[in-house]
């Protein structure tokens, strides 16, 4: 499980975060912004956040005792 | 007391600039002006100064522009060829004010022209050779120890006024040689200072009440902003019609609002003046004389000198025009001065030209000619 | 959330940046902030200088004291401040166009005088800031506007004009190899000298669309494909060459700064420091 920041206000939707998100949680809405779709699935690789140009989108991996 | 030397006038523009302070200079070899280049070589390692020879003419104003904003007092030298090519970051030295000097000693053009020879051909080219509206300060030596002093001149106006200061010399006062009397030390406007911190909400464009910025230098912990855009009180580019009519107007009035404190004439012969020769630089030495020559004649002639080339000395020729019947202009081109003194006389006085631009300097005996021409005694 | 500690290098209210959806010039200024950090340079005493161009917009986002000079001219002006202030770390940002084009001449005289600086080149392979033309670095056979037929010139290599130049530190990364091109960039910083990194970007705007290449993540799809770490490169075979390219520190040597160069020389001409 993992928490998802965006800052929507730097997002350009340009589809980087969503075409490296190895599990296919991420989607661009019709109005250009990222959104985490399928967060459950997230295994927290982190690629989303480092490959985004924009520092639009943050990925947090919760532990298991936060999760709760 | 200091001791009297021979000295040339480039040798007296690098002596002058490291007494003003400066403290950094970076150049490129051209002739006229090398030995400007080769003295800060010599003179600036011993005085924890910077020189350096950089790759071509734009890289050393940049390089000079770099340095001024690290705290440095920065100059760099050049004749015209290499003043053209340093055209594009004049501007940006007007427009990101950042204080500099600029010394131009002035060879005959266009082109490479005639490299040794002397020519007052730049007038136009220091004034108006960027793109875009920005003021320009010159100021022009007409010997040795005024080399001195204006370069002195033009490195504190930098700093009061934040902008690059042209020294606009010519191949006759730069490879003149006179015995000098230099000063022990000479009085140095400081780099301006912020007064407040960026808590206080500090802008380093922010115009202090003289219009002028007080720019923070990089590495004083202000993280300003600098940029060849136009910018408002922070900095920043702004796309806005207001900021940048702001910003043009604020250059200009900033240099405009002092009026002639700093457009310097000097005046000879002139208080019975029915006639009026006006030059600068190196062939003001000659008018001077053909005006003493004139005089023994018993022609009522005089000599304006300008000092200050730029901002131009509209009044001083306004009040001239108003005394005497006809002016001349001596000058090294085939007329440039002329245009402009002819503009500020709003025709209260006859304006007519006596130029030259064959390699040589005019000679007393050409412009004694010219004015007893304009005098009426022809022979 | 935990704010991102890079966040601090970024001026508060400047982002979003200027550039394009998929441009990626925000990972390379992404690397910069990271090898600062890591490198723990001061914010007070690091001056960003940076060309004219879409990646020398990169300096006005920063939090730092920045330069934003002339087309061209950024070497010049940074190699002015370093001397003046040797105490200051100095970044340069340039792309192609300002580098190897109209910046030629800085760019191979700074390899030689060997300041200390640290210049990352974003090389977007075209000029984009005016819609897309040619640039020294635009591959041959390529379209751009200038060359509507296709390009006919070959491209430099900017990393072989510097390391020929004389540059005591060069290497070359992507944007998609965000971290690996953030390490090549401390290693620039803690090199004394003239450090050159070259940065693929990726310019789905004005490069991409006209030759096809698809959106800002398949360019950089192909960085991730065809970049080849230099141990791997040197092992591959001429026919396995094609159409790839390496990545990684190419050149390190020890040449004295100008700067310690000019202590000397203050030293041999008796002046006081």
């Amino acid at each position: 499980m993992s928490v998802f920041t965006i800052r929507e206000e730097r997002c350009k939707g340009c589809g980087i975060c969503v075409a490296f998100c190895p599990k296919n949680v991420l989607e661009v809405d019709a109005l250009s912004k990222v959104h985490a779709v399928r967060p459950e699935d997230c295994i927290g690789c982190g690629q989303c956040e480092l490959l985004c140009p924009d520092f639009a989108i943050f990925v947090d991996k919760m532990d298991r005792e936060a999760a709760k | 007391m200091s001791k009297a030397r021979l000295m040339q006038g480039n040798e007296a523009c690098a002596e002058g600039a490291i007494a003003a302070g400066v403290n950094f200079f970076a150049g490129y070899p051209i002739t006229p002006s090398t030995e400007i280049a080769e003295s800060m070589a010599k003179l600036l390692p011993k005085k924890d100064g910077t020189f350096l020879q950089m790759e071509d003419e734009i890289a050393s104003f940049g390089a000079v522009l770099g340095a001024s904003l690290a705290g440095a007092k920065a100059m760099d030298a050049t004749s015209g060829p290499g003043f053209s090519l340093k055209q594009e970051l004049i501007g940006y030295g007007a427009c990101a004010e950042i204080p500099c000097v600029l010394v131009d000693v002035q060879r005959v053009g266009p082109s490479t022209g005639q490299p040794t020879a002397p020519s007052q051909g730049d007038i136009m080219q220091v004034r108006w050779g960027t793109h875009g509206d920005h003021p320009v300060i010159a100021l022009s030596p007409w010997s040795v120890r005024e080399t001195f002093d204006l370069t002195v001149r033009a490195v504190n106006y930098s700093e009061r006024f934040r902008t690059p200061v042209i020294l606009l010399m010519d191949e006759m006062v730069g490879h003149l040689r006179e015995r000098v009397e230099l000063p022990e030390s000479v009085e140095v406007y400081p780099r301006r200072r912020p007064h407040e911190s960026r808590a206080e909400g500090y802008e380093p464009y922010r115009p202090a009440s003289d219009g002028v910025p007080d720019t923070a230098d990089f590495g004083q912990g202000y993280h300003i902003h600098v940029t060849g855009l136009i910018h408002d009180g922070t900095g920043f580019p702004a796309g806005s019609p207001t900021v940048t009519r702001d910003d043009i107007r604020r250059l200009h009035k900033k240099i405009e609002r002092v009026g002639e404190e700093i457009i310097h004439v000097e005046e000879s012969f002139l208080e019975d003046a029915r006639f009026a020769v006006v030059a600068m630089g190196g062939t003001a030495r000659t008018a001077y004389e053909a005006v003493r020559e004139a005089r023994k004649e018993g022609i009522p002639v005089g000599l304006l000198r300008l000092i200050t080339v730029w901002p131009f000395a509209d009044a001083a020729l306004l009040r001239l025009a108003e005394r005497v019947d006809s002016i001349l202009v001596a000058e090294l081109s085939y007329g440039q001065l002329v245009r402009e003194v002819d503009r500020a006389v709003h025709g209260k006085a006859r304006v007519e030209l006596c130029g030259k631009y064959d390699m040589t300097s005019l000679t007393p005996a050409e412009i004694l000619a010219n004015i007893r021409k304009l005098a009426g005694r022809d022979a | 959330m935990m704010e991102r500690s890079y966040e601090k290098y970024f001026r508060e209210g400047r982002l979003p940046h200027i550039w394009c959806p998929g441009c990626g010039n925000g990972l390379a200024m992404k690397a910069i902030v990271m090898a600062i950090e890591e490198k723990g340079l001061p914010q007070d005493e690091t001056v960003i200088v940076s060309g004219i161009g879409c990646s020398s917009r990169a300096s006005g986002y920063m939090d730092f004291d920045t330069l934003h000079t002339a087309h061209g001219r950024a070497i010049p002006f940074a190699t002015g401040i370093k001397l003046a202030n040797p105490r200051l770390h100095v970044i340069v940002i340039t792309g192609d166009g300002d580098c190897t084009a109209i910046g030629g001449n800085h760019f191979i005289h700074g390899c030689r005088r060997n300041v200390d600086l640290t210049v990352i080149m974003f090389n977007n392979e075209i000029y984009g800031m005016t819609g897309g033309q040619g640039s020294p670095t635009t591959p041959l056979d390529r379209l751009t506007t200038t060359a509507p037929y296709g390009t006919s010139v070959r491209p430099f290599d900017a990393c072989h004009i510097a390391m020929a130049a004389g540059a005591t530190y060069v290497g070359r990364s992507t944007a998609y190899h965000v971290r690996h091109l953030a390490k090549l960039i401390g290693e620039g910083i803690d090199n004394k000298g003239f450090s050159f990194i070259e940065a693929y970007v990726q310019c789905p705007t004005a490069y991409g669309r006209k030759n096809r290449l698809g959106s800002g993540a398949d360019m950089m799809k192909h960085m991730r494909d065809s970049a080849v770490m230099l141990s791997a490169w040197e092992k591959l075979p001429a026919d396995k060459r094609q159409g790839k390219f390496p990545i990684g520190c190419f050149l390190k040597r020890e040449v004295e700064d100008f700067n310690t160069s000019y202590e000397e020389l203050v030293d041999r001409a008796g002046g006081v420091r």
